[in-house]
């Protein structure tokens, strides 16, 4: 039997007096590319936060791998963090780093690779984005956005993690390079058998990538399932958010462009 | 080419090699001459481990592998990457001249910046006095509290301990000579004249300055600035001129109350010292600093207060969207104002020299 990649177990978040989850349960196996969906405001992206640990649950356990996430000596949970690469909404690179360093941070932070080592890793996870080697020059803030987006994608990767969590990946793009973000993100997951958590309120990317839908209302996961069982759920979130005209499209166009 | 067969087992990954990392090095490079590879037993292969072997391999397949297909597609992978290497950009035969001359036009660049902001200024203000509608009246405000208000506090506690060491270190001398009435005439001319000017303009360009900049740099980050122009709302109107107003404002009447409190300050201490009573302290003050120090003060506090903020918003609207270039204007901001400080109270120390001193 193996473990489940992701595991929260009754997690409750209260924002003061607002409570935002209320016993939420979630079990992601690895390989399983998971999407959280929810209306604005229904705590995806503080979910998404507690998984890593930016955020404390108020109540609650997130277990990672099996282990608790904030269990063990510091060393252990360095080695944990060190499994999950996150892609965050804006990229989040380190905007006094070039393109280059910035995939590199993690890597020297290691402490034990060659400087050769290293070079050879960024210039394959810059292949694996397609970006060419003269991007490795340029500073963030002269990338387009879908380039911000790949590069903070080979960052997530640096340290080939298991589990990979993308915050609104396709948000900001293009439909053509929105399109072809996903194809990138589908490749890589089926290439390196990674365990994905994602967020979004993209349809089409919701089609394209999701193995099974996370709906998060009413402060809990109401469930967990494939696309086209939760689209005959019975709910008014999800009849607003998968059953309109619109929408049905959008997923439609979604999984064509696979 | 050595006979016999290098086989692998285990995990070939980043997060499993790491902690031997050095001694599987040492291994592959004693299996550098071997033909024959197998890698049968090998349950995980990432990138890292295929990087790793392939530059054992020399960048090439070794002349028999076996693997498994799955592992086969990551090796390729590798392969197929070849040598792609980060280019350098290659050092130009100018470049020692290049480092001497860019820091003397970065200089005359700033001075031009400066200028420009300047001439932007007064073009606007112009432009305000045609259009009094548009006079940045609560800006103006809100800075002369932050800039004014706000600084009152520090102020007058460094102005407080300054006076009392100057009073209490010329008093030690003084006594020597049996001089101790001129302990008023030295702090008099002393903080009203030159002290108190300096010694607010270098709290004030620390405290209000870095803050001007960092304010309009995070501005310029977050493109605030652009959403501004695009409603049509000028820059300079909306942000420098009330921090320039605010500041030429604010800064005379903190140089007042400064200068006072360092005053009193030492005048606490010549007590304590040389046992001069306060009211003859204040009775010989007016006789023996003439009130033009007080005129000069002001001015000083005026002219500085403009320098501070025309620096801080010069080097503010330059940030670029980086933290490093943040940190880089905000540390030069306060930098550059504390030295055109000291460079302007130069000048006005030469300009008025023959003005309110007892000769």
């Amino acid at each position: 039997m193996t473990v489940a990649a992701v595991e929260l177990a009754g997690i409750v978040t209260r924002f003061g007096a607002t409570v935002v989850h209320d016993g939420v349960d979630l079990s992601i196996p690895a390989g399983e590319v998971v999407t959280l969906v929810g209306g604005s405001g229904s705590g995806k992206t503080t979910l998404l936060r507690e998984i890593v640990g930016l955020l404390t649950p108020s109540a609650g356990e997130v277990r990672l791998f099996g282990e608790p996430l904030l269990s063990g000596s510091r060393a252990e949970q360095v080695r944990r963090r060190r499994r999950f690469g996150m892609l965050f909404q804006q990229g989040a690179l380190f905007s006094a780093f070039n393109v280059f360093d910035n995939i590199a941070f993690p890597l020297r932070e290691l402490g034990c690779l060659t400087a050769d080592e290293v070079h050879d890793a960024v210039m394959l996870k810059l292949a694996m984005v397609e970006l060419q080697p003269e991007h490795g020059l340029r500073m963030p803030a002269e990338l387009s956005g879908g380039m911000i987006k790949r590069v903070a994608l080979a960052r997530a990767l640096a340290l080939e993690p298991e589990l990979l969590l993308l915050d609104e990946p396709t948000a900001g793009l293009d439909p053509d390079r929105s399109a072809a973000f996903v194809r990138l993100i589908r490749a890589l997951q089926s290439q390196l058998g990674l365990t994905v958590v994602l967020v979004t309120h993209d349809l089409d990317t919701l089609a394209a990538l999701s193995s099974r839908v996370a709906v998060l209302a009413e402060r809990r996961i109401l469930a967990c399932d494939a696309l086209d069982r939760i689209i005959e759920l019975d709910h008014p979130f999800v009849e607003r958010f998968f059953r309109t005209e619109t929408s049905r499209r959008a997923m439609a166009r979604g999984l064509e462009s696979i | 080419m050595c006979q016999g067969v290098v086989v692998l087992r285990g995990e070939w990954t980043l997060r499993a090699l790491s902690p031997e990392l050095r001694r599987m090095r040492q291994l592959l490079d004693q299996a550098r001459s071997v033909a024959s590879w197998d890698l049968g037993g090998v349950s995980r292969l990432d990138n890292f481990g295929a990087q790793l072997l392939w530059r054992h391999w020399r960048q090439a397949r070794p002349g028999r592998l076996s693997a498994a297909p799955e592992l086969l597609r990551v090796i390729e992978a590798v392969e197929a990457l070849g040598a792609a290497r980060l280019p350098t950009r290659p050092r130009h035969w100018l470049a020692p001249i290049h480092t001497l001359g860019d820091p003397l036009l970065g200089l005359m660049a700033h001075f031009a910046g400066l200028l420009h902001l300047l001439g932007q200024l007064a073009i606007d203000l112009a432009y305000l006095c045609v259009r009094p509608g548009l006079w940045p009246i609560k800006e103006f405000s809100a800075n002369l509290y932050k800039t004014g208000v706000q600084a009152m506090a520090v102020t007058a506690l460094v102005g407080f301990l300054i006076g009392v060491v100057l009073s209490y270190l010329s008093a030690l001398q003084l006594k020597a000579f049996g001089a101790d009435i001129f302990i008023v005439n030295i702090l008099g001319l002393g903080i009203i004249r030159e002290l108190g000017p300096v010694l607010v303009s270098v709290l004030v360009a620390g405290r209000s300055g870095s803050a001007m900049t960092a304010q309009l740099g995070v501005m310029r980050v977050t493109e605030e600035i652009d959403a501004l122009a695009t409603m049509g709302i000028s820059r300079h109107v909306r942000l420098v001129l009330p921090k320039v107003m605010a500041l030429a404002v604010a800064m005379p009447l903190l140089v007042l109350w400064a200068s006072g409190v360092a005053i009193l300050g030492g005048m606490v201490s010549a007590r304590l010292q040389l046992g001069i009573g306060f009211g003859f302290f204040l009775q010989t003050l007016p006789g023996v600093v003439p009130i033009a120090n007080l005129y000069i003060a002001v001015a000083k506090g005026a002219v500085f207060g403009v320098v501070i903020a025309l620096v801080a918003c010069h080097f503010g609207l330059r940030v670029k969207p980086n933290t490093e270039s943040l940190s880089a204007n905000t540390t030069a901001s306060v930098v550059s104002a504390i030295t055109a400080v000291i460079l302007m109270d130069a000048v006005f120390a030469i300009a008025t020299r023959h003005i309110g001193v007892p000769l």
